[in-house]
């Protein structure tokens, strides 16, 4: 311990204590502070930089899955589109043919109508015609038979005993 | 063949990049100064750990038996009693034994063991007690620009230059290129690995100029220390007392409420126990945290020099029984290795130190959010730090 003390120079001190405290000044001034500032600075902007990344790639992915979104919509979409056109389609088919069954059944009845009333029409006709061809025959007959009055008298007498019996 | 053999070693010192201003440059043995017994060694070994008032680079003595210097003589700055008086250190012609007195405005002054004495008025010669002790000077204020002081202003400048130039870079470009690329990451790391954990995200940005200062300080210095130049500013007790000054008033200066009150008035103890504590803590932290910086790096780079130049001293010791080639390639193996171990501990002499400062300082400005299971961790972790350590 005393040859510690013997070894410690006062002088020594108080020059290195001065000497210290310029170097210190001096470094602070002219190398740590411009130095640290710079370091500072530069990490900021790398740690700016990468959050800027981070978020771009966040936003890229956003975008994808937006897009991705989109075309999963617009593949729904068509899907149904398509499924509505074939649902009307068939519609449309089943619509057309029922009503053309309608139609041939409408039409199908007036034929027959037709068919029935021309067939009347034409029964009457034939009823007429034949009535008066059966009258023209009677006629003929009747002019033929009552040429001569016994004839005459003949079928009155008969025709009386007919309507004597009634 | 004095000459070749002393250029020898001086030129394996060299090339090895070790430590000694030389190792024939001791001039204590007053006779030419070489080394050759342990007890020179010895001697030579205690004498570089001082300070020393010129810049020796290596010493040998020529074909006449002279003594040859070579190195730089530094101004002698004392405070005597009758004020200021200033001589470059070669009056004392390499003299550390109180044998040359150098007379100033009628002062007389005297240089041993690398201290500088005044002498009694109309004394003429040193008179040495048992102890070898001079019995009729006294010493004075010493503010020499010595060796140690050369080095710090050395490596001030040299970290000066660089750091500035690393902070010029910045202005033009992102990424320093150069030797700017290996001073930032260490600047990262003294930011990012000792002041940001140990003193916290809010408070750390005040106190990272000065733990980078410390850091880059007494690393250089530690292994400018290993060089042939022979420093050994951080082996020297008023430097790392210094440094660990700095600390002591960081912390004592920046310390909040909280520190204060932990120290004088624990709380959650009982009342009787908190004067006790209060001694107790007082004590730690004006004391045994100062102590232990500055002890642990002077005694750490002091021994590392002991142990490297005893090695080195080898050469000389077990000359005679290993003869010169054997005597110097154990020496060369030794040192090499204890080289490279010294080189791990200059850095981590400097870790550590700014390390603790950094923890002393960050317990002082340590916000108790959650009371005292949040206190508890930190004095936790700071005994298993110190722990770690010591």
């Amino acid at each position: 311990m005393e040859t510690l003390l013997n070894d410690f120079s006062p002088g020594l001190f108080v020059v290195s204590t001065i000497l210290l405290l310029a170097l210190i000044a001096l470094m602070v001034k002219f190398a740590w502070k411009p130095i640290l500032t710079s370091l500072h600075e530069r990490e900021e902007g790398i740690q700016s930089a990468l959050d800027a990344a981070e978020k771009a790639k966040r936003e890229m992915a956003n975008l994808q899955a937006d897009n991705q979104r989109l075309l999963q919509e617009a593949r729904l979409e068509r899907e149904s589109m398509l499924k509505e056109a074939r649902e009307l389609k068939s519609k449309m088919i089943a619509d057309a043919e029922a009503e053309a069954k309608t139609q041939a059944n409408k039409m199908i009845a007036q034929a027959q109508e037709a068919i029935t009333s021309e067939k009347k029409a034409a029964m009457a006709e034939l009823k007429s015609h034949v009535a008066g061809l059966s009258i023209e025959i009677a006629e003929k007959v009747v002019r033929n038979e009552l040429s001569n009055k016994d004839k005459q008298l003949e079928l009155v007498e008969s025709m009386l005993a007919e309507a004597t019996l009634n | 063949m004095k000459i070749v053999q002393h250029s020898f070693k001086f030129l394996v010192l060299a090339v090895l990049m070790f430590l000694p201003s030389s190792i024939s440059a001791f001039n204590a043995g007053g006779d030419g100064g070489q080394v050759s017994g342990k007890q020179q060694v010895e001697e030579y070994i205690v004498h570089h750990l001082k300070d020393s008032h010129d810049f020796n680079l290596f010493s040998y003595t020529d074909d006449s038996g002279e003594r040859k210097h070579f190195g730089v003589a530094l101004p002698v700055i004392l405070w005597s009693s009758e004020g200021l008086v200033t001589f470059m250190s070669s009056e004392f012609h390499h003299d550390d034994n109180g044998q040359v007195i150098v007379e100033k405005d009628g002062l007389k002054f005297t240089k041993i063991h690398s201290k500088i004495y005044e002498l009694e008025k109309g004394a003429t010669a040193v008179s040495f007690d048992a102890d070898h002790h001079a019995t009729n000077g006294t010493k004075v204020l010493d503010f020499s620009i010595t060796k140690s002081v050369v080095g710090i202003l050395l490596i001030g400048l040299l970290m000066l230059f660089w750091f500035s130039r690393l902070a010029k870079q910045y202005k033009k470009k992102q990424i320093p290129t150069g030797f700017g690329r290996i001073l930032e990451p260490l600047v990262l790391y003294v930011r990012d690995e000792i002041a940001r954990p140990n003193i916290g995200e809010k408070h750390y940005r005040r106190f990272t100029g000065y733990l980078l200062t410390v850091f880059f300080f007494i690393w250089i210095l530690n292994m400018a220390g290993l060089t042939p130049l022979g420093f050994n500013v951080t082996g020297q007790l008023a430097v790392t007392a210094c440094l660990a000054i700095f600390t002591l008033i960081i912390y004592t200066i920046s310390g909040n409420k909280d520190y204060w009150m932990h120290i004088l008035w624990m709380p959650g103890v009982p009342i009787f126990v908190k004067p006790i504590l209060a001694v107790i803590e007082l004590v730690g932290a004006f004391i045994i945290k100062p102590f232990s910086l500055l002890v642990r790096l002077f005694a750490n780079i002091s021994a590392g020099h002991i142990v490297l130049m005893s090695l080195i001293a080898i050469m000389f010791t077990l000359k005679e029984s290993l003869g010169v080639v054997g005597a110097t390639s154990l020496s060369f193996v030794l040192s090499f290795f204890l080289l490279l171990i010294e080189l791990l501990v200059a850095f981590l002499q400097a870790y550590i130190f700014t390390m603790l400062s950094a923890l002393f300082i960050g317990m002082a400005v340590a916000e108790h959010d959650h009371e005292h299971d949040h206190d508890h961790e930190i004095s936790s972790d700071v005994e298993d730090v110190r722990g770690d350590f010591i």
